[in-house]
């Protein structure tokens, strides 16, 4: 442990017998400016190996993700707009088809009742004609037997006077 | 008594060592730059090799820098606001990058392999001469922004909300730098020597919880740095809205 704290007393002692620097901890020389140039050239050369290309890819590649994500948002902006026009056309289009369905099953009911009143009139007249006519033919029936009837009864009659 | 590195040759501990480096009559830390340089052949390598073939989709080493760059982009840019922080990114990103590639390496890198004359290489944040530096880069920098950005006008912000705050916004351009070197030099410093000490007594499986938090609070101070400095500047460049 006393080595070092002695080593440093009598190094300090050499040096002032001898007259070069004594050295120590707070020896402040010549190392100062000489270190500040020294710097200040690592400056200068890290700006131009390190700092300037190093951030001109940086930055480049910001600039491209940046430019690329707009586009991207772009894009994506137009196909949703896209997406929201095609949805509307399709509601639209929906519409139109169930309006034309519903129209049709109209037209085609009311065709069906128009058919149906026409049958049904026509059903009805044919029966009234044919229920005419049979009155008619029963008329003419009755009658004929009427008059058969009477010849028969004259005939009868004549006859029974006649053998009387 | 006998000296225990003599019985445990794995570590010994040496402080305010340092390896003497002359440029004319100026004395330089030398341990500090070898491992600095290192450190940033490191880091650098890293780079170059990550940014070598840059593709839209990335992968590999260019996603862990790309990453990192984030990291440091968004750090920035909540410290220093939406209008500022580009200009500022590299600064704090080397300001974070470079503590923390020094800061690891300190910790991680087997130094004591090699042997240098004196002192001995660890991180060079643990040096107060490098975070001294890095500091007063700072306070120049948030000075250098705020005057830049609205003139004169910087000087308002001293005043700021009451004329009662100006001695105390004084003292915080001294206490800023000051408060900024020594936390990541005492960090740092102090990691390296409850690692060391208790590598020198007890050299196996103990040091390592004291590693693994250490390599925590290396992350943490490169963190802790790099947004205060953030934040002095974005303080500096913030437009009061009246």
């Amino acid at each position: 442990m006393t080595s070092w704290l002695l080593l440093a007393t009598a190094d300090a002692a050499n040096g002032v017998a001898s007259g070069a620097p004594e050295g120590g901890l707070f020896d402040l020389d010549a190392t100062l400016p000489l270190m500040a140039v020294q710097v200040v050239l690592l400056t200068f050369i890290l700006n131009a190996l390190f700092f300037r290309p190093v951030g001109r890819a940086v930055e480049e590649r910001e600039g491209y993700v940046a430019t690329s994500r707009a586009d991207a948002k772009q894009k994506l902006a137009q196909a949703q707009r896209l997406e929201a026009d095609l949805t509307d056309q399709l509601k639209e289009a929906r519409l139109e088809a169930q309006k034309l369905i519903v129209e049709a099953e109209q037209e085609s009911d009311k065709l069906y009742r128009e058919a149906l009143a026409v049958a049904q009139a026509e059903s009805i007249a044919v029966r009234e004609q044919s229920r005419r006519e049979i009155e008619a033919e029963r008329e003419q029936a009755l009658s004929a037997l009427q008059g058969q009837a009477e010849r028969l009864g004259t005939l009868i009659v004549d006859r029974l006077l006649a053998a009387q | 008594m006998v000296p225990l590195h003599l019985t445990l040759p794995f570590a010994e501990l040496e402080v305010g060592q340092q390896l003497y480096w002359n440029l004319g009559n100026l004395h330089l830390h030398g341990q500090v730059f070898l491992s600095s340089w290192i450190v940033i052949g490191a880091l650098l390598a890293l780079v170059v090799v990550g940014t070598r073939r840059m593709e839209r989709d990335p992968r590999g080493v260019q996603n862990l820098l790309e990453f990192v760059w984030t990291y440091i982009r968004d750090l920035a840019r909540e410290q220093i606001g939406e209008k500022a922080y580009r200009d500022w990114l590299p600064f704090i990103g080397t300001l974070f990058l470079f503590i923390f590639v020094c800061n690891w390496g300190g910790a991680l890198i087997p130094w004591k392999l090699i042997e240098l004359p004196n002192g001995e290489l660890g991180a060079p944040t643990a040096d107060i001469n490098t975070t001294v530096a890095m500091a007063l880069l700072v306070s120049l920098s948030y000075f250098y922004a705020g005057l830049s950005r609205k003139g004169l006008r910087y000087f308002e912000y001293y005043v700021e909300p009451t004329p009662i705050m100006l001695p105390f916004k004084i003292i915080e351009d001294f206490t800023k730098p000051l408060s900024l070197s020594f936390r990541l030099f005492g960090n740092i410093l102090a990691d390296e020597l409850v690692v060391g000490v208790l590598a020198f007594l007890v050299p196996v499986i103990v040091p390592l919880p004291a590693m693994f938090l250490g390599l925590f609070t290396s992350a943490i101070q490169a963190l802790i740095f790099a947004t205060l400095a953030a934040n002095y500047i974005g303080e500096a460049v913030h437009e009061e809205h009246h």
